[in-house]
Formats: C-alpha cells, sequence, structure tokens
C-alpha cells in the first residue's frame, strides 16, 4: 500500500478540458430550445389576452356571452357581438363530427386490436395514422365538392353550405385519431386479462366490449376528448363547406359559421388595426382556446382519475 | 349407446394427442385418462408440454393461430375437437386458472359475478348467492365480505388468486385446470390455496401444472411426468414418487436434471 507513488494519486481529479466546457453547454443549450415553444405559448397567451381585454372594453362582455345576433363585420351601426352563434355552429358541427366519429372510432379501434391478425394489424395501423395527415384543405374539398353533392342527391332543397357535410368530414378527419389512440388504450390491457375472460367460456365480442373496453375506458373516453377538441379547432373543412353564416340552429342542413371560420373571414378581410371588428378576431379566439383549453384539460384528468391498473 | 354402468368414471379421455406450433412439435402422441374427483399433477421440466397439454384440455391453445392439434380429447363421450363442440360451452365447463392472479380491473364483486353474468344471469339476489358460495368455496368469503365493492386490484396477490379460483367457481364448472397457481405466491398464500384444493377435489376433478415436485406430492392423486413432449410415466403420485418405473423420471424427481 505505501508503494503509491505519488504520479497515481489525483488520478480521478477532473481535468478542464474543451470536451468538458462542450459537455456542460450542451444541457443550456437544449433548455434554450425547449424555452422557445414555452415562451412562445405564453407570447400568444398575452397577446390575446391583452387583445381581449382591449376588446371588452369597448363591448359588453356580457352582452358578447348571452348575445344572439352576431354581425361584427357589418358597418359599425349595425354590429352586434353576440357570440353564441358561433359557439352554436362549433357544437354543431363538432356534435356531427362525434357521432360520426366515436363509433367508427371505437369500431376501428376494437376490430384493430381485438380481431385483426397481426399482419393485418401492421399494415393498416400505420396506414390509418397517415390519414391523419391529410391537409385538412384537402378534406374541406371533399366535404364540398364529393360529400356535398352526396347528399344533395338525398336532400335536394339543402344550400351548398352546410353543417352537415362539414361536421360529417370532420368526423372523417378525426376518426384516425380516436382510433390509433383507443386502440394504443385496448392493447395496453393485459393479455392474461384477456385469457381470463376466454377461459369462463367469454365469446371474443363478450371479451372485447365487457372486459377490454372497460378496462381501457379511461384511454378511450380521453381519445374522444382530445378528437373532440381537436374538431372544435378545426378551421378548413368549414370554411370551406360549412358557410358563413352566424345562426343559432340546430338544422344541419342550414349553413352556419363556426368560431374559427369567423377568424378566418375576419383576418382575411380588410379591417383596420384598432377596429372593434378587428378586436373580435381576439375575443372569439380567446374563446376557442378557452374551449380546447378545457377539452384537454379534460382528457387529461379523465385518464389520470379513471386510469386502471392491471 | 352405451349403458351407464359400462360407462367409464373417466372425465377425460386423451388419444394420441399431437400438438404441433407451426413446424415445431410439442405434444407427440399423449394417451392419458383422467377419473373425476381427483387431482392430477402434471410435471417436468419448463418447456416439457405440461402447459401445452393443460390448454389442449379447455382448447386455450386455439389462440394461438400456428397450432395445429391430432388426436381426440374425449369428456362425456364428446370429442372436444369435433367441429360441432360449441368452445365457449367447453370453457365454462373446463375452468382455469392462471401463473400470476389476473382479476378484471372491477370490483370483488363483479369480479366474481363476472362469468355467471357473460352466461346471462341478471337476477340480483341470485347473482347475490354465486358470490357468496363462490367466495366461501375459495375460502376468501371472510377476508372480504365486508369489502365486496372495492377493487379487487387492492387485494394481495394471494387473495388475489384466490379471488381468481372463486371466479372460475362462479360459472360452476366441473373441471379446473390451473396452471402453475402458486408460482407467484409467497408460502403461506402457497400453503392456503394447496389446502383449498384438498376441498375442492370433493367438487371438482383438479389438473395442476407445477414446477415444485413437493407440491405435487402433498397435494394430487395421480402425477404425471412429461419429457421433451413425451408423456412418460403417469402412475399414482406417491408410487411415482417412490418406485418410478421409467429411468428419466427417476432421474428428473432425484433432480439430476430439469
Amino acid at each position: 500500500m505505501k508503494n503509491h507513488s505519488l504520479a497515481t494519486l489525483g488520478r480521478f481529479r477532473r481535468k478542464r478540458t474543451l470536451g468538458r466546457v462542450w459537455e456542460s453547454m450542451i444541457p443550456k443549450f437544449l433548455l434554450a430550445c425547449a424555452l422557445v415553444s414555452v415562451l412562445t405559448t405564453l407570447g400568444i397567451v398575452g397577446t390575446l389576452l391583452k387583445e381581449t381585454i382591449s376588446f371588452f372594453t369597448k363591448v359588453s362582455l356580457f352582452d358578447y356571452i348571452t348575445g344572439t345576433k352576431w354581425t361584427a363585420l357589418f358597418n359599425e351601426a349595425q354590429q352586434s357581438f353576440g357570440v353564441l352563434p358561433l359557439i352554436a355552429g362549433t357544437l354543431l358541427v363538432t356534435g356531427i363530427a362525434a357521432l360520426v366519429a366515436i363509433p367508427i372510432g371505437l369500431a376501428s379501434a376494437i376490430y384493430l386490436s381485438e380481431y385483426a391478425n397481426p399482419k393485418v394489424r401492421k399494415v393498416v395501423k400505420p396506414i390509418l395514422e397517415v390519414l391523419a395527415g391529410v391537409p385538412t384543405i384537402v378534406y374541406g374539398f371533399f366535404a364540398l365538392t364529393f360529400i356535398t353533392p352526396l347528399l344533395r342527391t338525398i336532400l335536394p332543397d339543402m344550400g351548398v353550405f352546410n353543417a352537415v357535410s362539414a361536421g360529417i368530414v370532420v368526423g372523417i378527419m378525426i376518426i384516425p385519431l380516436i382510433a390509433s389512440l383507443s386502440e394504443d388504450a385496448m392493447s395496453a390491457v393485459p393479455r392474461s386479462i384477456r385469457e381470463a375472460a376466454y377461459a369462463m367460456g367469454c365469446t371474443k365480442l363478450e371479451v372485447a366490449l365487457k372486459v377490454v373496453v372497460p378496462a381501457a375506458l379511461s384511454g378511450i373516453i380521453a381519445s374522444f376528448v382530445l378528437g373532440l377538441s381537436r374538431a372544435i379547432g378545426e378551421t378548413m373543412i368549414v370554411t370551406i363547406a360549412a358557410g358563413a353564416t352566424p345562426r343559432m340552429t340546430l338544422d344541419p342542413t342550414d349553413s352556419i359559421q363556426t368560431m374559427t371560420s369567423f377568424i378566418v373571414q375576419a383576418a382575411t378581410g380588410d379591417h383596420s388595426f384598432g377596429s372593434i371588428a378587428y378586436g373580435a378576431i381576439y375575443a372569439v379566439g380567446m374563446t376557442l382556446f378557452i374551449f380546447t383549453l378545457l377539452m384537454n384539460l379534460l382528457a387529461q384528468y379523465i385518464s389520470r382519475r379513471f386510469k386502471e391498473e392491471y | 349407446m352405451m349403458s351407464q354402468a359400462t360407462m367409464s368414471r373417466y372425465v377425460i379421455q386423451v388419444e394420441n394427442l399431437d400438438v404441433f406450433y407451426g413446424e415445431k412439435q410439442a405434444l407427440d402422441k399423449i394417451q392419458m385418462s383422467i377419473e373425476e374427483n381427483t387431482v392430477v399433477a402434471l410435471i417436468g421440466p419448463s418447456g416439457c408440454g405440461k402447459s401445452t397439454f393443460l390448454r389442449a384440455l379447455n382448447r386455450m391453445n386455439d389462440m394461438i393461430p400456428s397450432v395445429r392439434i391430432n388426436g381426440a380429447i374425449t369428456m362425456h363421450d364428446e370429442n372436444i375437437y369435433d367441429k360441432s363442440i360449441d368452445v365457449e360451452m367447453l370453457r365454462k365447463e373446463v375452468g382455469m386458472v392462471f401463473q400470476a392472479p389476473n382479476p378484471f380491473p372491477k370490483s370483488i364483486y363483479d369480479n366474481v359475478a363476472y362469468g355467471p353474468r357473460v352466461h346471462g344471469e341478471k337476477n340480483r339476489k341470485v347473482l347475490d348467492e354465486i358470490v357468496e358460495r363462490s367466495l366461501r368455496q375459495a375460502a376468501l368469503w371472510d377476508e372480504v365480505k365486508d369489502r365486496l365493492k372495492d377493487r379487487a386490484t387492492g387485494l394481495s396477490g394471494g387473495q388475489q388468486q384466490r379471488l381468481c379460483i372463486a371466479r372460475t367457481l362462479a360459472v360452476e364448472p366441473e373441471i379446473i385446470l390451473m396452471d402453475e397457481p402458486t408460482s407467484a405466491l409467497d408460502p403461506i398464500s402457497t400453503a392456503k390455496i394447496e389446502e383449498l384444493i384438498q376441498e375442492l377435489k370433493r367438487k371438482f376433478t383438479i389438473i395442476i401444472v407445477t414446477h415444485n415436485m413437493q407440491q405435487a406430492a402433498r397435494i394430487s392423486d395421480r402425477t404425471a411426468f412429461f419429457l421433451s413432449g413425451e408423456l412418460v410415466e403417469e402412475d399414482q403420485t406417491d408410487h411415482l414418487f417412490s418406485n418410478p418405473h421409467d429411468q428419466r423420471t427417476e432421474d428428473y424427481i432425484t433432480g439430476r436434471f430439469g
């Protein structure tokens, strides 16, 4: 032990080299990258808040929330800022989309997770996920030039712009999202639980509906909520196919306007900076943001609160 | 038709059973008869085919896409591999308990009531009775009677396994298959399950796969030794352990391999 030479002492002492400096810079650089998106989000919310507050100094918040007439882009004498028609239009389209996407998305997920053999699943699931990447403007055109004419063969009196066509296509757009996320949730249910049910004499359908779906319910519902949150925020399809007529209606064959398509209409028009119509864009944007934020929080809450432990 | 008197006491008769997974043969010409109200232990080293044999008895192997099965397994004079057999009805009669406890993520009550509900029982009173009877049979009633609405996943491992046994009993099977039911449990829970198996033997026929030869010796009436897909020897348990006929059986039970 005594023979340890001085040279070996300090063998583990840290040496300052260029490599080491570089190494210590990396985390700072990565942090900066992460901060970009956080700061951008904060910036957006800040701008939204500032403009929204300034809008509500000119228009009463109460009238905005309870008003049933939206004529923001009319001349000042006729302007009315009741947001309910836009919310009604948004919810109508979202409701139709839910009717289309939830059953089809869930059925696809059950098929992929419980029935499809692994080879089929390996091919179909990526295709489904690619569908989620189709630009929404393409879907919008599909609604206007294919679905609407198709529907008009059944309902000849229906206008060219209508909520149902847009709603159906928004639904089609979110099917892959719902199917893929639900399938993930169902595939995460352990095989041992399925085997237990089969061993008791359950059919495949009983195993799927009474064991797998309930066990994966938190993930499935979260996928619905996320899908509908996408539907609420969807812009191009409704702008192209649903019309631009703010209207309090539950009739899906009517032309309507959603919050998003109003923003497109107003933002592409020539409204001077600082005008009330210009401010309305931000107020509606804020409303929309609150809607989707609440939906996303709801999805997170559901998947945490009802998470199953197997 | 045979008269009642000449019908065998055998609940299960296995004739020339071959099981293949793809090209690989997992079981080779198995012949075995199992009497009612007995406990039969299946022993042998890993990969010897004992679990495959167990799963052939309730056709759980069917779910593996590449599986191919020859031969016959007769229960009550019916070949369970006949085309006319309703697999769900078969599995209702041949219950199964698995290696690791696998309760459903539901309440204790709903776990036990699950099978009867699926098979059409809706009456609340009848279900209550089935749940209580099954939990008593599984020696779990006293531990859980005050918390039937609690989640099953909150029970200890040993309790979960007894719950899984109760869940199996609730559909009133005739035969219970157990695939290493105590391998994930501590010694005290294991002792409880072994005790339970002795109780259940009075009403059910039990076929149990085990890696533990002491366990086989303690609880079974007959023992079957499998090796490389072959049924080497099947005999009364005390005979097989004290006086094996085949050298390979002797080598295995004396710990020379496996």
